[in-house]
């Protein structure tokens, strides 16, 4: 902040002096120093503003108001109060399933992803030779689009021809199974893929972090005799907590707004064994045009979302990190 | 970290992390087999090395799923919305890290906040407005959706580029007579290539592969982007294997060249906030 304001008072003094050498008797508006010092910053500021304003702000405004209409998205939107979100939380069984399976998808993303990332980054840290070539194999899966990885896996989770008809012929029975016909594997399976392709971004971004770690400190925990598993303990993790927990912040957010993997894979099937907020809110909003009805969710979605933010930063602020 | 240990400790790390390689690049080297395989020798051999070359394959994919089309619409939207999150994110992030306009600190607080709002938040209100400007369904109104949703990330990554380069150069110029238009285009354009081409890339690359917008605002097959239209593509074929993957292969080739000849900038790049689930 400091160097800021040096900066601050630093530079109108230079840009004063470049404008009165090159124009010394013209000064019109445009040249005056109110204008060069409070409007124009903005008007560089302003078409990026006016966009994301009229493109995310102002319709997400639209948005809570027409979460109490019943709306069909052509002709005039008829206010009803909370009668969406009464319907949501006490009468629509599919929208509570949708939200709990969200719940669960939250619980899996929190986890598995996690716990994958730290064990194998701790493993790779340690590694020199072919640690370049490793990662990039690592993230290679995050640069590819939904659609392809869904693709991927809609052929090696087939039943007939699927990883588990491979595995078979190599003598190892019991796998070859519609894990995405069945509505007790479909959601697990859709978070496998969806992991399958998250997973190894983020164990990129906490081995960046630990490399950032002095290594003095790993000196100074051997010289007190730690073994791995307490320089993982009182080191590694410590050293990388910040970047761990804006991850979990980051997961819980979109934990909740998850769409392209369950769409492309299931539609939210069988029966709704798979069925996610954003799938029902796309589903009611734009193949039943209950527009009303699907801002109501979509106000939800965002709240909860915002919820676990504010927990997290509420949090943070506590001391509980950094 | 870790010095000083006999290589043989390493044993089981190799063993571990070459397991995972093969759970990352497997099924992307089962999606390059099948696409090379004929419809009777994927039936009988799902996930091994084709036992004939069928490169027909990809003119067949190319000519069905008219990716001529599609992959042209693709770079469209990648090329318009990189340009346009460029020039105006960039306009902004100079205007915040250099032209200190007043009140920059409730702006940035603006920014933070009201980036987060999430799509299925303003789908909905944007897609009707969208229908009663005519928007709907056409290249523009997607354009100028994806410049919106990644603006802010753009605006947050140049700022703090700029804000960590030296102002001298500029301060000279400035002294030599330049005007701001000058200032920025003359100097400071030239020294943000390396922030501008980070940007580039992963927007580019989120453009490339976004799904749920393109598929809301979009129905017309000819402006469809590759990933909307190879959708439909495995929704038609659904069991045509080869031919769906040779589709796929096509998709993400220029996806995977690029990111392996720029590696470090995507890395860093998309760890720097581009993240995304």
């Amino acid at each position: 902040m400091k160097n800021q304001e040096e900066l601050q008072t630093e530079s109108p003094a230079a840009g004063d002096g470049a404008t009165i050498a090159v124009s010394p008797h013209k000064q019109s508006w445009l040249h005056s120093r109110r204008f060069r010092r409070q409007i124009m910053p903005w008007l560089f500021i302003a078409p990026i503003t006016l966009l994301h304003l009229v493109v995310v702000v102002g319709p997400s405004v639209a948005g809570m108001y027409y979460s109490l209409t019943e709306w069909s998205g052509i002709g005039k939107a008829e206010f009803v109060g909370l009668d969406n979100f009464r319907e949501l939380f006490f009468e629509d069984r599919n929208f509570l399933l949708a939200l709990r399976h969200n719940l669960m998808w939250l619980a899996f993303f929190l986890t598995v992803p996690f716990a994958m990332a730290l064990a194998v980054a701790t493993l790779l840290a340690q590694v020199r030779i072919g640690s370049m070539a490793i990662r990039t194999a690592f993230f290679i899966p995050y640069v590819l689009p939904s659609v392809v990885v869904a693709s991927i896996w809609r052929m090696l989770l087939d039943p007939r021809l699927g990883f588990g008809v491979a595995l078979e012929n190599w003598g190892i029975k019991g796998l070859a199974y519609p894990y995405l016909g069945d509505k007790n594997t479909a959601l697990a399976a859709i978070a496998f893929v969806d992991n399958w392709h998250w997973w190894g971004f983020l164990m990129i971004l906490f081995l960046t972090a630990m490399q950032s770690i002095p290594s003095d400190l790993y000196d100074a925990a051997k010289i007190d005799g730690a073994n791995r598993w307490q320089e993982f303990l009182h080191v590694t993790l410590p050293g990388i907590r910040p970047t761990v927990f804006f991850m979990l912040m980051m997961t819980a957010i979109w934990s909740f707004l998850v769409f392209d993997y369950v769409w492309i894979l299931t539609h939210g099937g069988p029966a709704g064994s798979s069925e996610m907020l954003a799938t029902y809110l796309y589903k009611q909003a734009f193949q039943r045009f209950e527009a009303g009805y699907g801002a109501a969710i979509g106000i939800t979605m965002s709240a909860i979302a915002g919820v676990m933010a504010t927990i997290f930063v509420l949090l943070r602020r506590r001391g509980w990190d950094v | 970290m870790f010095k000083k240990k006999g290589k043989s400790r390493l044993i089981p790390n190799y063993i571990i992390l070459l397991l995972l390689v093969c759970l990352a690049l497997g099924p992307i080297l089962v999606l390059f087999f099948n696409s090379l395989k004929s419809f009777n020798d994927l039936g009988t051999n799902p996930i091994g090395l084709p036992r004939v070359v069928q490169i027909e394959n990809y003119v067949n994919a190319w000519v069905q799923g008219e990716f001529a089309t599609t992959l042209t619409n693709s770079l469209i939207y990648v090329v318009f919305t990189v340009a346009g999150v460029l020039v105006l994110g960039g306009m902004a992030a100079y205007s915040l890290a250099r032209l200190d306009p007043p009140g920059d600190n409730f702006y940035l607080v603006y920014m933070l906040t009201l980036s987060t709002l999430p799509f299925w938040l303003y789908v909905i209100p944007l897609f009707i407005m969208w229908r009663n400007l005519g928007l709907l369904d056409t290249r523009a109104g997607l354009i100028i959706m994806y410049i919106a949703f990644n603006s802010p990330f753009a605006i947050f990554l140049l700022r703090s580029f700029l804000m960590s380069l030296s102002r001298d150069f500029e301060d000279a110029a400035r002294v030599d007579g330049a005007n701001e238009w000058q200032v920025m285009t003359r100097v400071v354009i030239p020294i943000m290539w390396p922030a501008f081409l980070t940007v580039g890339l992963v927007v580019g690359l989120g453009v490339w592969s976004e799904f749920q917008a393109a598929l809301i605002f979009l129905q017309r097959d000819e402006l469809m982007p590759v990933t909307t239209s190879y959708y439909n593509f495995t929704q038609r074929f659904g069991r045509d294997w080869s031919l769906t993957s040779a589709g796929a292969v096509m998709m993400i080739a220029p996806v995977l060249a690029l990111f392996l000849a720029l590696q470090r900038q995507f890395v860093t790049g998309l760890t720097q906030g581009g993240i995304k689930l």
